[in-house]
């Protein structure tokens, strides 16, 4: 250690008022903080595939579905999988947040919290996203899945889900930080509002994988419901990041 | 407890002269359930000062501070800082430092620095390593801010607290578990900055640290400022 503090008037350094920083500036910022602290860590992205993997495992060893069965209920099993898996990644969103009270040091500052709720989300986007690609191969082998309608929409559908799962996840982690069981709570709030999006993420799936009709009408509900929470949560985030 | 008989009941300030008030407090009131943590408190604070912040447990002090940062939101009156109503306004203006860290115990005093300079538009490395400099640190130390000692880490606070160059510093226990000699460091530091033109709140229970050097001492009891003097009586806080 250095020796206690020895500058000079001369070496406090008068330093010019800086200029705002943007939203962008600081979501990306925060982002690439978060992003560097997860690699580091990795405690989000193993414990969700760990998690996901065991429940692919454990309903393939249940069930023995012939693949026009699986094209059916994958679309299911799927999304169930990656709501439950996401729900460990969206409960540490904030824990490192609220140790050492970090969360004032952010309050306090000019940013604006809009920015913050941007990152995580988006980080939360990105790790779903990483356990997506890992998993749905892994999918694709234990069931035997071929896909009979145009697989490129599954691509969308995996977008459009996995922000509509983040996005209330994020929100609604963020309202249950200051809760005693917070780990109980964030299921009990995330699920319910969930149900519009599970349902339109399991009937796209289920029609892109079956090639029985369009998908149109399930991923236009799923990309409305993206959009309305979206701008809620954003609207409404600094009243939570304020709440006492 | 206190000696302070001159001015018990008397929170304006004996200081407050031509300088402008850089906090003020209008019947400020802050209440958890029925627990009443600032019971009206009327005060205002000029300019320039440093002010130490003293009291018994649970007298309200942090609560206080937490109010004039803008983290908690008073259940009656109103705190207005740096002529603005909303803490909001001029939050690029104030620097706080708090009992916990408010550091990410998983990365280095820099990056952490890094990051929240990032919060205040701070893009140049030189000034996060001037700050960690300031507060008697090596800005080349690499281990994460969880491997430090916890005065190291009070001290890593400070530096983040004051990196932005704040006009308003907010200091909640800055020596606690700091060395004798580096505690002595960051009060010479808080001397300069206040020469400089800076407002400080320190909040301590170390108050002979601050003997020569506060403007004035502010004794909180039960949620309110029992009284404002220049000087510390030194067998007061024995």
């Amino acid at each position: 250690m250095s020796a206690p503090v020895v500058l000079s008037e001369a070496e406090v350094k008068e330093v010019s008022a800086s200029p705002a920083p943007t939203s962008w500036k600081i979501t990306t910022a925060s982002l690439s903080k978060d992003l560097w602290l997860e690699w580091r860590s990795k405690d989000a992205i193993n414990s969700m595939i760990f998690f996901a993997l065991l429940v692919v495992v454990i309903f393939s060893f249940s069930f023995d579905p012939t693949a026009e069965e699986s094209r059916q209920i994958v679309g299911g099993l799927i999304w169930v999988s990656f709501l439950f898996a996401a729900i460990v990644a969206l409960n540490q969103t904030w824990a490192r947040e609220i140790r050492n009270q970090v969360l004032d040091a952010y309050r306090v500052s000019p940013a604006p919290p809009n920015a913050l709720f941007l990152s995580k989300a988006l980080g939360n986007f990105l790790f779903v996203t990483v356990l997506e690609a890992v998993m749905a191969p892994l999918f694709m082998i234990f069931y035997n899945l071929k896909v009979l309608g145009p697989a490129y929409l599954l691509l969308l559908i995996a977008a459009l889900g996995t922000w509509a799962l983040v996005v209330n996840g994020t929100f609604f982690a963020a309202i249950s930080l200051r809760t005693r069981s917070r780990e109980v709570m964030l299921p009990l709030i995330l699920f319910p509002i969930s149900i519009p999006a599970l349902l339109a993420m399991v009937e796209a799936t289920k029609i892109v994988l079956t090639g029985e009709s369009a998908a149109k009408f399930w991923i236009v509900l799923l990309a409305v419901y993206d959009l309305v929470f979206t701008v809620v949560c954003l609207t409404l985030f600094e009243t939570v990041l304020n709440a006492e | 407890m206190i000696g302070a008989e001159s001015q018990v009941n008397s929170p304006s300030s004996a200081l407050a002269g031509s300088a402008p008030p850089a906090v003020v407090l209008t019947g400020l009131t802050k209440q958890f359930g029925r627990f009443a943590a600032l019971r009206n408190v009327t005060a205002e604070f000029v300019a320039g000062k440093l002010y130490a912040v003293l009291g018994e447990n649970g007298a309200g002090k942090s609560t206080m501070l937490r109010a004039i940062a803008g983290l908690l939101q008073p259940t009656h009156g109103k705190v207005t800082v740096l002529g603005a109503n909303s803490v909001r306004e001029v939050c690029d203006q104030l620097g706080y430092m708090a009992h916990p860290s408010l550091l990410y115990d998983e990365m280095s005093g820099l990056e952490n620095l890094r990051y929240f300079g990032r919060l205040y538009g701070i893009e140049d490395d030189q000034r996060c390593k001037d700050a960690i400099v300031m507060v008697g640190l090596d800005p080349a130390l690499t281990r994460p801010v969880g491997q430090y000692s916890q005065g190291m880490r009070q001290r890593m606070s400070l530096a983040r607290a004051l990196q932005h160059d704040p006009t308003l510093l907010l200091l909640d226990e800055p020596f606690s578990n700091v060395d004798v000699a580096s505690a002595r460091g960051m009060v010479q530091l808080l001397g300069r900055m206040r020469d400089g033109g800076k407002t400080i709140f320190v909040v301590t229970h170390q108050a002979r640290l601050l003997a020569d050097l506060a403007d004035e001492f502010v004794w909180m009891h039960a949620g309110n400022i029992n009284s404002r003097v220049p000087t510390l009586d030194l067998e007061a806080v024995q």
